[in-house]
């Protein structure tokens, strides 16, 4: 592997479609998948690519973060919406957290006397 | 490596005008009250170039010669060129559909607050310019304070009928405020009717979507953000044919301040002239067709649902 002073770089996206190159036949049933989960639906363009932002977010891949915030403004979205789309990824990341604390004192409630 | 536009359009009829030309797209002046983020033109109050009361004779001559439907005036701000009134007054008389595309702001400064009944009373159709229905985002494209005062523009031009008498329409301008592509028009119209009638009472006809040019301010500041290459390469990659023949230089012809002729505004913007007579008063009166001139610049109106000064095209 060549000496890189990142694991993540920007140009790499573009080179998604080599996820292809040994596997065709499912990187086109993921592509065509892919495709037809943003298609409006129940759902409208706009609500979709927040979400992915806020998924992206929660997930934690600059690659999507990237891709769904062009996304997001390219579907009539603003930086306040946006914006609170991430505070929902954080949230239920960090409720996710917390909720856990009811296990912890579970464990506790088992261990005392 | 992006290929020269020219080479992606297969249908030869596609490289030329249309057998009819609809609209004169005339640019009066770079002279604005504004100085958008997002000008091609490089507008604003220290611009000097305007269009001669002489220029404006040529195009009302061509555009009666000629039998263009429509007079679409713009600028700059158009209405801060001397004899604005006077080609406005002209066109009507010719019985051509005249439009202006207005900043609005203009509408509230000394010596222009009586053109909102003007336009009513000529049956002038108005384009105006927001970016969003949001205060922060189209002050920041526009400069501090233009949401408001384009608010209270609007509800006066609906006070005297627009946007509800069907002789007056009233649009909208929504372009992006960055180095992004529009959104679905149809979707974007919805949402700005929503809002703009639920947060301030004012109703409009249609919202065109408009893609930014890489051309003029916009350019430079995908330059000076170093987004140029990313933007050109989006652009690009965004091409539908289908936008090709939909392609507002195929039914119009632009002229500038001096009279210098064009394909359109975009083109006026990256000095790119005509293939054909250079300035409107070489014209003679009988129309005549033209290959188009194209440059890289000409991906912004076929990237995805397509572009042109009335909106989306595909």
């Amino acid at each position: 592997m060549s000496e890189k002073n990142s694991y993540y770089d920007a140009a790499d996206l573009g080179n998604f479609a080599a996820m292809g190159e040994c596997a065709p036949d499912l990187w086109e049933k993921f592509m065509a998948y892919y495709g037809a989960v943003f298609e409006s639906g129940a759902l409208t363009k706009r609500e979709k690519a927040l979400i992915a932002l806020a998924v992206a977010h929660a997930v934690q891949c600059p690659y999507c973060i990237d891709a769904y915030s062009q996304s997001c403004l390219e579907n009539g979205a603003n930086e306040e919406q946006m914006t609170e789309a991430v505070h929902v990824a954080c949230a239920i990341r960090g409720g996710a957290s917390l909720v856990h604390g009811v296990q912890m004192k579970n464990v506790v409630k088992g261990l005392s006397m | 490596m992006i290929p020269p536009f020219e080479a992606r359009i297969a249908n030869p009829t596609l490289r030329r005008t249309a057998e009819r030309l609809e609209v004169l797209q005339v640019n009066v002046g770079r002279r604005c009250n504004l100085a958008c983020g997002h000008c091609h033109m490089e507008s604003g109050p220290n611009r000097t170039e305007l269009m001669t009361r002489k220029t404006m004779e040529h195009v009302l001559r061509v555009l009666r010669s000629w039998k263009f439907k429509t007079l679409d005036i713009t600028g700059g701000a158009p209405e801060m060129t001397p004899n604005f009134q006077w080609l406005v007054e002209e066109g009507i008389k010719s019985g051509a559909h005249v439009m202006v595309r207005s900043n609005l702001v203009i509408l509230n400064e000394p010596g222009y607050e009586h053109l909102p009944e003007f336009f009513a009373e000529h049956g002038v159709e108005v384009v105006a310019s927001l970016p969003y229905y949001t205060e922060r985002d189209c002050d920041r494209q526009r400069g501090s304070g233009t949401f408001r005062t384009v608010i209270a523009m609007l509800q006066k031009l609906n006070a005297l009928g627009y946007g509800r008498d069907e002789r007056l329409p009233l649009d909208l301008v929504y372009n992006p405020g960055g180095a992004f592509l529009p959104p679905n028009q149809a979707e974007l119209e919805r949402e700005y009717k929503t809002r703009l009638s639920a947060d301030f009472d004012v109703i409009f006809n249609r919202l065109f979507a408009i893609t930014n040019t890489p051309v003029g301010r916009f350019g430079d500041f995908l330059r000076r953000t170093g987004n140029f290459d990313r933007y050109r390469q989006r652009l690009h990659d965004a091409f539908n044919p289908a936008a090709l023949e939909g392609m507002m230089c195929r039914f119009q012809l632009s002229a500038a301040w001096d009279g210098g002729l064009y394909d359109c505004d975009f083109n006026q913007a990256a000095k790119l002239p005509v293939k054909g007579p250079a300035n409107i008063r070489d014209l003679g009166d009988v129309p005549e067709g033209r290959e188009i001139a194209f440059g890289e610049h000409c991906y912004a109106c076929t990237a995805g649902a397509g572009s042109s000064c009335g909106g989306a095209t595909a």
